[in-house]
C-alpha cells in the first residue's frame, strides 16, 4: 500500500529557486559596482562563492547531512555574495576567506545549519572582520581609481603592494572624519558640491550601485519572495531620523537621501534585513525589525566608530526577534474582536 | 445582482485540471455485482443494522437505524439480498474496517413504496426527523447529518443562509454538473432549509469557473421566484470551505470555538439541498450520490453512483490508465489514498482520482524550514504554520495549542507552498493525535484518582457512622447505669442526716451532686444521661488524636485549662482571645 499524505499537488517552488532568486535579483547591484570600483568585485565573489561552498561541503560531510540536498540549496552562494559586497573590493583574499568560512562554519552549521542560524551569518563575518581587521576592512579604494583586473587581482591576492591609492574610505567614512576634525569652515554642503569626490548626492557612482540594489530589492518584492514591511520601515525609520536631524541642522548632519544611498543602506533594506531565517516572521514585526534596523543603523554610522552600522544593526535586531515575534503574533480567524 | 465580497486572506491557486471531468453529462453508474453500504456514514452515533443475513431488502428499505440525534439513517442503495452483515474495510485513511451491510443485488432495482413527504403541513421537527430517517448528510465531504445543522440559535437570530457551490478542490466537479442540470432540485432543496430556518437572506456562492453552474442556478432561482442571491466568488482554494465561503459572502469569521448559527449564518452544500428536496419531494432516502471519477482515466466523467459501490469497478467505467498506482478519495489537496480498491464509495466520496506519477510526481525531499513565512501567509486561518511546525517537531504540544492548532483545517496551503516541500498537515495532524491520546490518557487517570478519592472517602465516612453507634450505645449504657445507681440512691438507705448526698456516687467525672429526694434524683439521671450523650457525641465528632489521653497528658491539659479559666478571672479578656488563637 503506498502512503502518500494530501496535499498530492505541490507548488513548484524550492530553496534552491528562492536562493537563485535572491542572487538575480542582486544583479543590478553588481553590474552598477562592478563599473564603478572595477572589475576586481566580480573576482572577489568567486572567491566567497568557492569558499563558501567548500566550508558547506566540509561542514555538511562533518554533519552527515546529504552534499547533494544541501550543496545546490544555494544559501551559502547567498552568503558568499553578501560577504563579497559589503566586503571592501580590494580586500586581501584571505579576509573575504575568513569572513566566509566564520560565516558558514561558525554562524551558521555550528547553530544547526540551513534554517537554524539566529544571526545573519554574512553580518556576522562582517562584524568579526571588522573588530579583527579594522584597519584593511576600511581601505576602499579612492573614487576615480581605474585599476586595470590584472593589477586589482595582484592587489587582492597580496603579489602587489597594496598601494596608498586604497586607503580611501566611502563617502559615508569621510564625511564622518571631516566632520570629527572639527573644521568648522567644511560642512556638508561644501563637502557634498565637491563632485569629484561625492559624485551628484550620494558619492561618486554609490548612489548607482544603491539604485542597483533597489532595483533587485523592487523585484524580489514583486515575486512574492520579500513582503514590503521590512524594506519600508527600514527606509522610512532611517529617513526619519536622519531627516529630522538635518532639518534640525543641515551644516552638520547630511540629508536623507544622503544616507540612504550610501554605503550599505539599500542592501541592508532589502537583502539583508530581509533575510527570513534570522528576521522577524510576522507583519507587525518584520515593520518593528525593519525600523529598528534602519535607526540603529543610523545611529551607528553617525554616532559610532564604524564607517557603517548596518551590520551591527542587523545583528542587534536578530537579537531581538524571537521575542519581538512572540510579542507580535497577529490574531488569527474569527478571534480579532478578542486581540 | 452586485454585492459587495469580503476578502478572505490565504488561500492559493493549484491548477484547477476540472476541465476533463465536464465534457459529458451525469452518467448513472451500474447496479455493481455486490454492495458493501457501512453503517457508520455520518458524524455522529454508528446507526444499530436492522436486518441480518438472508434478508430480501428493497431499495431505499431502511438497514441502520440513526443512534441518538447526531446519527443519521442508512437504507439499502438498492433491492436484493443481504449477505453478510459484517466489517469490511472502509474508505479511510487508517485502513481499519467497520460494520457493514453486504448486499448481492437482484438487478431489479426495486423501490420500496415511498411517497412525498407532507412538507406543509409537518412541524419543523418532524421535518428534521424526516430528514434524519431519510439519512440526509452534509454531501460536501464532512456527512454532518444535515437535520442537526437546522435548528436556528435561540438566542441570535438567523441572518444569512450560505449554500456553498463553490467547489474550490481541483479535479471535482460533482456540484458543477449538479447545479447544471439539476438546479431546480438544488434551489427547491435550499427553499426547505430557508423554510425552516427562517434567515433574512440566502446567498449561493458559486466559484467564477464554473459560469453555467451560476447561469443555470440564476434561471431556476428566477423560475421558481425565490429571493435567493447566486454569488459568484473568485476561484481561490479553499474558498469552499465552509468558514472560507461564510467569510466570504457575509464578512463573519467563525472561530473554531463556535458554531456558525451563534453568528447567526448556516452553510450547507448544494447536492445536501439537492439529496433533501429528493427526499421531501419524493420519499427517496440518500442511497446514491453524485461522484467525479478522473485523474489518470481515459474518459473523466460523472457519475450517480449507488453508496456502497466498490471503488475499483467504478473507476473501470472511466477506464484507467494501465499505470495507474492509486485512488485518491477527494480532491488533490485535502483527499487520501484508500487503502484498498475494493472499499466502497460513501456519502463522504465525491470524487475518485486515478492516481499515478505523471499527475502526481512523487515528492521532493524534505527540506528544513527556512521561515520564509509563505505559509502563513498561504493560511486562511492565518496561522502561523511555520512556528507550529517547529513545535509539532519538538514534540511541544502546549505550544502547538498555544499558536491555535486546532483552528487548523487542514487545507494543505501550507504544505502546497513550502518551498522546503515540508509536510506540514503530516506533522500537524500528528501532533492533534498526540494532544488527543494525552487527553484521553489524562482523563483515564483523573477518572481513576477520582475513584480512588471517592472509596477513601467512602471508608471515612463509615468509619466515623461506626464510631458514632458505639459512642451512641457507650452513652445509653452509662445512663442506664446512672439512673440505676440514682435510683438506688433515693430508694437505699436514707443514713442518718440524709447529707451524704453530697458524695458522687457515679464516675468520678461526675461532678454532679445526687440528690436526696427521689423525685430529684430520678431528674437528675435524666439530665446527667443527656450529658453524657452529649459529651460522647462530643468526642466522636473531635479529632482521634485526643482520644485516649494518658493520664500524664491528660492532668497537663487540665492544668493549661485551669490556668486559662485562672486568667479569664484574674485578667482582662484579650490575652486569652489572642492565646487561643495562636495556639
Amino acid at each position: 500500500m503506498m502512503f502518500a499524505p494530501a496535499p498530492f499537488l505541490l507548488k513548484d517552488v524550492s530553496v534552491s529557486q528562492v536562493m537563485i532568486q535572491v542572487c538575480v535579483a542582486l544583479i543590478p547591484g553588481i553590474a552598477a559596482y562592478a563599473s564603478l570600483v572595477g572589475p576586481a568585485i566580480l573576482v572577489q565573489l568567486v572567491i566567497a562563492t568557492f569558499a563558501a561552498l567548500l566550508a558547506e561541503a566540509v561542514m555538511l560531510k562533518i554533519r552527515g547531512k546529504s552534499l547533494a540536498l544541501f550543496l545546490s540549496d544555494g544559501s551559502a552562494v547567498v552568503t558568499a555574495w553578501l560577504i563579497a559586497l559589503t566586503f571592501p573590493p580590494l580586500a586581501p583574499w584571505w579576509l573575504v576567506v575568513t569572513g566566509t568560512v566564520f560565516a558558514i562554519v561558525v554562524a551558521k552549521h555550528l547553530y544547526g545549519g540551513l534554517g537554524q542560524n539566529p544571526f545573519n551569518p554574512a553580518m556576522v563575518a562582517f562584524a568579526v572582520c571588522i573588530v579583527a581587521f579594522p584597519a584593511l576592512m576600511s581601505q576602499w579604494p579612492s573614487v576615480g581609481l581605474q585599476l586595470r583586473l590584472i593589477d586589482q587581482m595582484n592587489i587582492i591576492l597580496g603579489w602587489a603592494p597594496r598601494v596608498d591609492a586604497l586607503s580611501g574610505a566611502t563617502p559615508l567614512d569621510a564625511m564622518k572624519t571631516a566632520l570629527k576634525l572639527g573644521d568648522s569652515t567644511f560642512d556638508v554642503s561644501t563637502l557634498l558640491a565637491n563632485q569629484d569626490i561625492y559624485g551628484n548626492f550620494a558619492g561618486r557612482g554609490w548612489e548607482w550601485v544603491a539604485g542597483g540594489y533597489l532595483l533587485g530589492g523592487l523585484w524580489l518584492w514583486h515575486r512574492k519572495l520579500i513582503t514590503w514591511h521590512v524594506p519600508v520601515a527600514f527606509i522610512a525609520a532611517m529617513a526619519t531620523l536622519s531627516g529630522a536631524l538635518w532639518l534640525y541642522n543641515p551644516a552638520q548632519f547630511a540629508s536623507p537621501l544622503f544616507h540612504l544611498l550610501s554605503g550599505g543602506a539599500m542592501l541592508g533594506a532589502f537583502f539583508i534585513a530581509t533575510d527570513p531565517v534570522s528576521g522577524c516572521t510576522t507583519p507587525r514585526g518584520k515593520l518593528i525589525f525593519g525600523a529598528g534596523a534602519g535607526l540603529l543603523a543610523y545611529i551607528i554610522r553617525v554616532f559610532g566608530g564604524y564607517p557603517d552600522g548596518v551590520a551591527f544593526a542587523v545583528l542587534l535586531m536578530n537579537l531581538c526577534a524571537p521575542l519581538i515575534d512572540l510579542l507580535t503574533q497577529p490574531p488569527i480567524f474569527g478571534m480579532k474582536d478578542k486581540a | 445582482m452586485l454585492m459587495n465580497l469580503f476578502k478572505c486572506k490565504g488561500g492559493v491557486k493549484p491548477p484547477t485540471n476540472k476541465t476533463q471531468s465536464i465534457t459529458l453529462p451525469i452518467a448513472t453508474a451500474p447496479i455493481p455485482s455486490r454492495l458493501v453500504v457501512p453503517l457508520h456514514q455520518s458524524i455522529g452515533g454508528t446507526p444499530r443494522p436492522i436486518v441480518q443475513a438472508g434478508d430480501q431488502v428493497l431499495k431505499g428499505q431502511l438497514i441502520g437505524e440513526a443512534d441518538g440525534w447526531i446519527s443519521a439513517a442508512v437504507h439499502a442503495p438498492t433491492s436484493g439480498t443481504v449477505v453478510e452483515v459484517a466489517m469490511h474495510v472502509q474508505p479511510h485513511p487508517s485502513g481499519l474496517d467497520a460494520m457493514c451491510v453486504v448486499i448481492a443485488p437482484d438487478g431489479r432495482d426495486e423501490w420500496i413504496a415511498h411517497q412525498p413527504f407532507d412538507y406543509a403541513n409537518a412541524a419543523p421537527e418532524a421535518v428534521r426527523e424526516y430528514l434524519q430517517q431519510s439519512g440526509v448528510v452534509g454531501l460536501g465531504g464532512a456527512v454532518f447529518p444535515t437535520h442537526g445543522k437546522l435548528t436556528p440559535s435561540k438566542t441570535v437570530p438567523m441572518e444569512e443562509l450560505v449554500i456553498n457551490g463553490a467547489e474550490c478542490e481541483p479535479f471535482i466537479t460533482c456540484d458543477d454538473l449538479l447545479m447544471r442540470e439539476r438546479a431546480e432540485e438544488v434551489v427547491r432543496g435550499i427553499g426547505i432549509f430557508r423554510d425552516l430556518l427562517q434567515p433574512k437572506k440566502v446567498l449561493i456562492g458559486i466559484e467564477d469557473n464554473k459560469p453555467e453552474a451560476a447561469a443555470a442556478m440564476r434561471a431556476a432561482v428566477g423560475a421558481l421566484g425565490e429571493p435567493f442571491s447566486v454569488v459568484v466568488v473568485p476561484t481561490l482554494y479553499p474558498a469552499g470551505g465552509a468558514k472560507q465561503l461564510i467569510r466570504v459572502l457575509t464578512g463573519k469569521e467563525v472561530p473554531a470555538a463556535k458554531r456558525s448559527t451563534d453568528l447567526g449564518v448556516q452553510c450547507f452544500n448544494v447536492a445536501t439541498a439537492y439529496t433533501a428536496w429528493r427526499a421531501i419531494a419524493h420519499g427517496e432516502p440518500v442511497v446514491s450520490r453524485l461522484v467525479t471519477v478522473t485523474g489518470n482515466v481515459h474518459a473523466p466523467r460523472n457519475y450517480e453512483v449507488l453508496i456502497g459501490t466498490p471503488m475499483d469497478e467504478l473507476l473501470q467505467l472511466a477506464t484507467p490508465h494501465p499505470d495507474t498506482d492509486g485512488i485518491i478519495m477527494g480532491g488533490p489537496m485535502m483527499g487520501f489514498l484508500v487503502p484498498d480498491r475494493q472499499v466502497p464509495v460513501i456519502k463522504a466520496t465525491n470524487c475518485l482520482i486515478a492516481h499515478d506519477d505523471r499527475l502526481f510526481p512523487p515528492k521532493p525531499p524534505e527540506m528544513p524550514c527556512i521561515r520564509c513565512g509563505s505559509c502563513a501567509q498561504a493560511c486562511p486561518h492565518e496561522l502561523q504554520p511555520f512556528e507550529m511546525y517547529w513545535f509539532s517537531r519538538a514534540k511541544n504540544f502546549g505550544k502547538t495549542q498555544e499558536y491555535h492548532i486546532f483552528d487548523c483545517i487542514e487545507c494543505g496551503c501550507c504544505s502546497f507552498v513550502c518551498p522546503s516541500r515540508i509536510p506540514l498537515v503530516q506533522y500537524f495532524r500528528f501532533a492533534k493525535s498526540e494532544i488527543w491520546a494525552r487527553e484521553r490518557e489524562k482523563n483515564a487517570a483523573d477518572g481513576a484518582k477520582a475513584r480512588f478519592e471517592f472509596k477513601q472517602l467512602r471508608e471515612e465516612r463509615e468509619k466515623a457512622e461506626k464510631a458514632e453507634k458505639l459512642a451512641k450505645a457507650a452513652a445509653a449504657q452509662a445512663a442506664k447505669k446512672a439512673a440505676e445507681a440514682a435510683a438506688a440512691a433515693a430508694a437505699g438507705e436514707p443514713v442518718a442526716e440524709g447529707a451524704a448526698a453530697a458524695e458522687p456516687v457515679a464516675a468520678e467525672a461526675s461532678p454532679v451532686p445526687v440528690a436526696v429526694d427521689p423525685e430529684k434524683a430520678a431528674k437528675m439521671a435524666t439530665i446527667q444521661a443527656a450529658m453524657e450523650r452529649a459529651k460522647a457525641q462530643r468526642e466522636a465528632s473531635q479529632p482521634k488524636n485526643t482520644e485516649a489521653l494518658k493520664s500524664s497528658q491528660q492532668k497537663e491539659i487540665d492544668e493549661i485549662e485551669a490556668r486559662r479559666q485562672a486568667a479569664h478571672l484574674t485578667e482582662a479578656a484579650p490575652p486569652a482571645a489572642t492565646g487561643e488563637k495562636t495556639e
